[in-house]
């Protein structure tokens, strides 16, 4: 009986390893091809670092850096400041509203993104707004706020009401009920709404390519558009990958430092 | 307190200009004479009768949903034993695991397909097949994480019971297991699915410029033709055929839980 579990955990790692293998493969390949010192994507010439030296004297690519982060950074902070007043207004409304319009939010959500992009495309240009930066920051707070939203809502049902009230009954305005007592009971949720809009508005390309104006290209809509195959795409997904995991690792640390803290403090 | 939903009314008025009017733009384009403007309405149903009349459309709105199903399928057959055996790992493996899978899900997914281009370069494959692997890839991540959080939720002490009753490892898994994770299974048909049958980007980069999916088809419509009516239509039809196989697979999952 034991040898026989041994053998089928064995090949629950080996499956597991596999699926593990598949999702890093291309992520691997990037990273590998990144340091190559040829252009070719199969065959791996030598090691140099021109991919990034060109990366960084590609004015094209560096400027569909900077509007991607433009856009995402003011996007997640709008969207996280709306979604964050909303949900909380929408906590205290009539359950017909609150049912309402969570399923008018969740539209974005569940809507195939092409048909959110063409839908907002179709709306700015019937209200003669030419296609710009601001249509595009526009629509990223737009597909953005639902998902502060829902990762709020559920943090916020979870409160007691009373001590809110409590706060007010001993004098606090609504105001600083809001901000002294809400917001900081919800705060993680808020935090992580805001890291999941970041990442949509970072990553989106849909929406972008519909929204944006003639000349205004994110990360991904440089990379749609190109007409060659540029190595240094693999130099900026190196970055990129590199990036990440270290907010990912930063992101999942702090909370459990936090904890080992408070256990050590606890004795 | 209680004035605290009026916190609610800037975000009302933002939905109804920016989530609900543009869903009513796509309506009134879709019904209305190709060459007019929402201003010019005039009504016509002639953009939906021009997609099913013709046999070039139907064929594209048939790769879309094979490749789609096929997707899908393929997620779930590989998807659901590594769900099951992350959701049989000590709890500290599970959390990393999760964090593995979730890891490239942060990373933009068009730079994601492109070194798919780059490694099924090696690689003599037909469109389909490279634009299957891409979706496949793409999409799979969240059907194991859909399915292991269902697992997890489950209650073990169903599976003791389960065994004290008598029931053997295969038996336990589909009378306890399998019902109880078939949420997961929903949740992860929906993401894999839907973006799937409306995908552009994959069969762009991997199938090269001969193979088009309806996703193609609008933004072909909408950005090289310019018939914004007959590309409203086209995708108020692939989101009416997105909510008719949603509705069903949540129907199917019903009829199955009642037999």
């Amino acid at each position: 009986m034991k040898k026989k579990k041994t053998l089928w955990d064995r090949f629950a790692s080996g499956y597991l390893g596999l699926i593990l293998l598949f999702i890093y493969l291309p992520i691997g390949y990037v990273v590998f091809f990144s340091f190559n010192e040829s252009k070719s994507l199969t065959n791996f010439t030598g090691f140099s670092l021109r991919w990034y030296e060109n990366m960084f004297q590609d004015s094209t690519m560096l400027q569909s850096i900077y509007y991607t982060v433009v856009v995402a950074v003011i996007a997640t902070v709008v969207s996280t400041v709306v979604g964050t007043i909303a949900a909380i207004g929408l906590s205290k409304s009539r359950k017909l509203i609150r049912t309402i319009v969570l399923e008018v939010n969740n539209l974005p959500v569940m809507n195939p993104d092409i048909v959110t992009a063409i839908g907002l495309m179709l709306l700015f240009i019937s209200v003669k707004m030419q296609l710009s930066l601001v249509t595009l920051i526009l629509s990223h707070i737009t597909f953005c706020i639902p998902y502060v939203i829902l990762s709020i809502m559920p943090k916020l049902r979870q409160l007691d009401d009373n001590v809110a009230e409590a706060a007010m009954d001993l004098g606090a305005t609504p105001w600083q009920a809001l901000i002294k007592v809400i917001i900081p009971q919800i705060y993680p949720a808020i935090l992580s709404g805001a890291l999941i809009a970041f990442s949509m508005s970072f990553d989106d390309f849909v929406i972008s390519f519909f929204t944006a104006g003639v000349g205004i290209n994110n990360i991904s809509m440089y990379v749609y558009s190109m007409k060659r195959y540029n190595p240094s795409v693999n130099a900026l997904s190196t970055l990129i990958v590199v990036v990440v995991t270290l907010i990912l690792i930063l992101v999942n640390l702090i909370p459990y430092i936090r904890d080992k803290k408070i256990k050590k403090e606890e004795p | 307190m209680k004035s605290f939903f009026r916190m609610s009314y800037p975000y009302i008025l933002w939905i109804a200009i920016f989530i609900v009017a543009p869903m009513v733009m796509i309506l009134l384009y879709a019904l209305s004479r190709t060459g007019n403007s929402t201003l010019t309405f005039q009504f016509t149903l002639e953009n939906f009768t021009k997609f099913f009349r013709d046999a070039t459309f139907m064929r594209v709105l048939f790769t879309s949903l094979r490749i789609a199903f096929l997707t899908t399928v393929f997620c779930l057959l590989i998807g659901y034993p590594a769900a099951l055996f992350i959701a049989n790992l000590s709890e500290r493996a599970q959390t990393m695991m999760v964090l593995l899978l979730t890891l490239p899900m942060w990373i933009n997914m068009l730079l994601k397909t492109y070194a798919w281009r780059g490694i099924l370069l090696n690689f003599d494959l037909e469109s389909e097949m490279k634009v299957f692997i891409g979706m496949v890839y793409d999409f799979l991540p969240y059907m194991i994480i859909q399915i292991h959080t269902a697992i997890a939720k489950m209650d073990r002490e169903l599976l003791t019971a389960s065994y004290d009753l008598g029931a053997n490892k295969w038996k336990t898994f589909r009378r306890v297991t399998l019902p109880l994770s078939v949420p997961g299974i929903i949740s992860g048909i929906t993401l894999v699915f839907l973006p799937a049958v409306s995908s552009f980007v994959i069969p762009k980069l991997l199938g090269g410029g001969d193979y088009v999916l309806i996703g193609n088809l609008i933004e072909i419509y909408f950005l090289q033709a310019g018939d914004w009516n007959f590309g409203s239509a086209i995708s108020l039809i692939m989101a009416l055929i997105i909510i008719a196989s949603m509705w069903l697979t949540r129907k199917l999952d019903r009829s199955e839980q009642e037999a």
